[in-house]
């Protein structure tokens, strides 16, 4: 797993209380994982804090599961 | 229209000095301390160091990891106080029509450390606002009742009254007379506070409204002693189940006590410090027996406002000889904040259920380190220094008065 994969693993268990298992690549933040409308919001937030990016609103809505995730910060790094 | 009979039939209790009711008792009648050098942040450049803090609580222990960071500690300490009342009173919680359950909070402030480190956070940042999405819905102050119907699904009135430490108090006003009305069978009152953070310290301090006595925490919060210096500030929760009476008698409940009136009244006179003649303390305790149709000389036990501020601890207890006259040497009169310290919106709720601990076992709690005698006080007056006191009690009274005027009072009586 990349450095990348790791690290948005490691924000996703920790922010939804979720077990490292169920957090796979096409693992929906929302359908699989719990994620209501603020978990959302929140786990983009904490990516842009831990890769020290900005994600745009209309970018966000595009970014519903880990896979999507970690491509996203992976073209925007 | 007959107004319907309300009753205790749950307790819990989250104190500085026992996080539940058989702890919290016992602590009481033992004249505990919960006073202690402050740890939730480091209190060296503040001028009190020191406050009643929740001891020995790891949160994960009763609310799932990511429900508890989804709450202030106003709200962690609400649900642990109001998880022990609801099963204290053995409630059926598929048979009960939720529809006609509600929960009725009180807080003073709310979600106050939520607040500082957001704020604390962008004041850190460069200007861009990048505000937790939680931030909002953790701060408010009617939040806690919220979480609580989220959990149990009880669907009838919810909201959380506000009147600084008199809040609790205001919360079972509400809560008593909502079922004196009919509207609910069960409501779920109580307050919760937990204003022990830098905002809430530094705050109080510049009111010069706190104890700095940081040689000797545990003796600084001594109500009516001639050298009491203020508050000690506390945190924690106390719940309380009212529920109207056939409702409790038809499910077997067992319960503690009949809560038979409530009074409200404002002093009218200054932000923060009472009126000296606590005309409106006097006003509050009258229209309270009042309203539970009861004489001055029917009340055994009261458990004061009583904070150790040198102000506020004379003009309550010659409101408390205006009002009962020569009663009022008869009455047990204490403070249970010597032991606690000053829980701001969760004063009325714990200190209610203190009274009614004290009625269900004939024993009023000491006010404790009592030391010298203050003159400005009648001494034939029994304050129940230093030792818990024997007393078989029918009636009980419990003050709160908040910042802002705010007075509330409510009585308690052995059910016959």
């Amino acid at each position: 797993m990349s450095d990348i994969a790791s690290r948005v693993k490691a924000i996703i268990v920790d922010k939804l209380g979720v077990d490292e298992n169920e957090v796979v690549t096409e693992a929906s933040f929302t359908n699989d994982l719990g994620a209501d409308s603020l978990d959302t919001v929140e786990l983009i937030m904490e990516f842009e804090k831990e890769f020290d990016i900005q994600i745009p609103d209309d970018q966000a809505e595009n970014i519903a599961t880990v896979g999507q995730a970690v491509s996203y910060i992976e073209g925007a790094k | 229209m007959e107004l319907k009979r309300v009753v205790v039939t749950g307790l819990g209790a989250l104190t500085p000095i026992g996080n539940t009711i058989d702890e919290y008792w016992d602590a009481l009648i033992n004249g505990k301390s919960g006073a202690a050098r402050v740890t939730h942040f480091d209190p060296e450049k503040f001028k009190t160091k020191f406050a009643c803090e929740i001891k020995n609580f790891e949160v994960t222990d009763f609310i799932d990891r990511k429900l508890a960071k989804r709450m202030d500690k106003f709200s962690q300490y609400a649900m642990v106080a109001s998880d022990e009342a609801i099963a204290d009173s053995k409630l059926d919680l598929d048979a009960v029509n939720k529809l006609r359950v509600g929960v009725i909070w009180g807080a003073g402030i709310g979600g106050l450390e939520t607040f500082q480190e957001e704020v604390l956070n962008f004041a850190a940042g460069d200007g861009t606002p990048r505000f937790n999405p939680f931030f909002i819905p953790k701060m408010i102050a009617d939040i806690a009742p919220g979480n609580i119907s989220i959990k149990y699904g009880f669907m009838g009135p919810n909201y959380t009254t506000v009147s600084a430490c008199a809040s609790s108090a205001n919360s079972m006003i509400d809560a008593l007379n909502t079922i004196r009305l009919g509207t609910c069978d069960v409501i779920i009152t109580g307050g919760s506070e937990a204003a022990v953070t830098i905002a809430g310290m530094g705050g109080f301090n510049a009111m010069h409204a706190m104890s700095t006595r940081n040689d000797d925490p545990q003796t600084a919060s001594r109500p009516f002693d001639a050298n009491r210096d203020g508050f000690v500030l506390g945190e924690g929760a106390g719940a309380i189940i009212l529920e109207e009476y056939e409702h409790a008698k038809a499910r077997g409940a067992k319960i503690y006590a009949e809560v038979v009136g409530g009074g409200l009244s404002s002093d009218a006179y200054h932000m923060t410090a009472p009126h000296p003649d606590g005309i409106g303390v006097v006003a509050v305790m009258k229209n309270c027996l009042e309203n539970a149709g009861l004489n001055p000389e029917d009340v055994d036990h009261i458990n004061t406002h009583g904070t150790s501020t040198p102000l506020g601890d004379v003009a309550e207890l010659k409101a408390i000889s205006e009002v009962f006259g020569s009663h009022a040497k008869n009455i047990n009169i204490n403070s249970t904040k010597s032991m606690t310290g000053h829980l701001l919106g969760a004063a009325g709720a714990i200190e209610s259920i203190a009274s009614i601990l004290a009625m269900q076992h004939g024993i009023v709690p000491p006010t404790i380190n009592h030391e010298t005698v203050d003159e400005n006080i009648d001494p034939e007056l029994n304050l129940t220094l230093n030792k818990a006191q024997k007393r078989d009690i029918k009636v009980a009274m419990s003050n709160t008065f908040g910042f802002g005027g705010h007075n509330a009072c409510v009585l308690f009586k052995k059910l016959d």
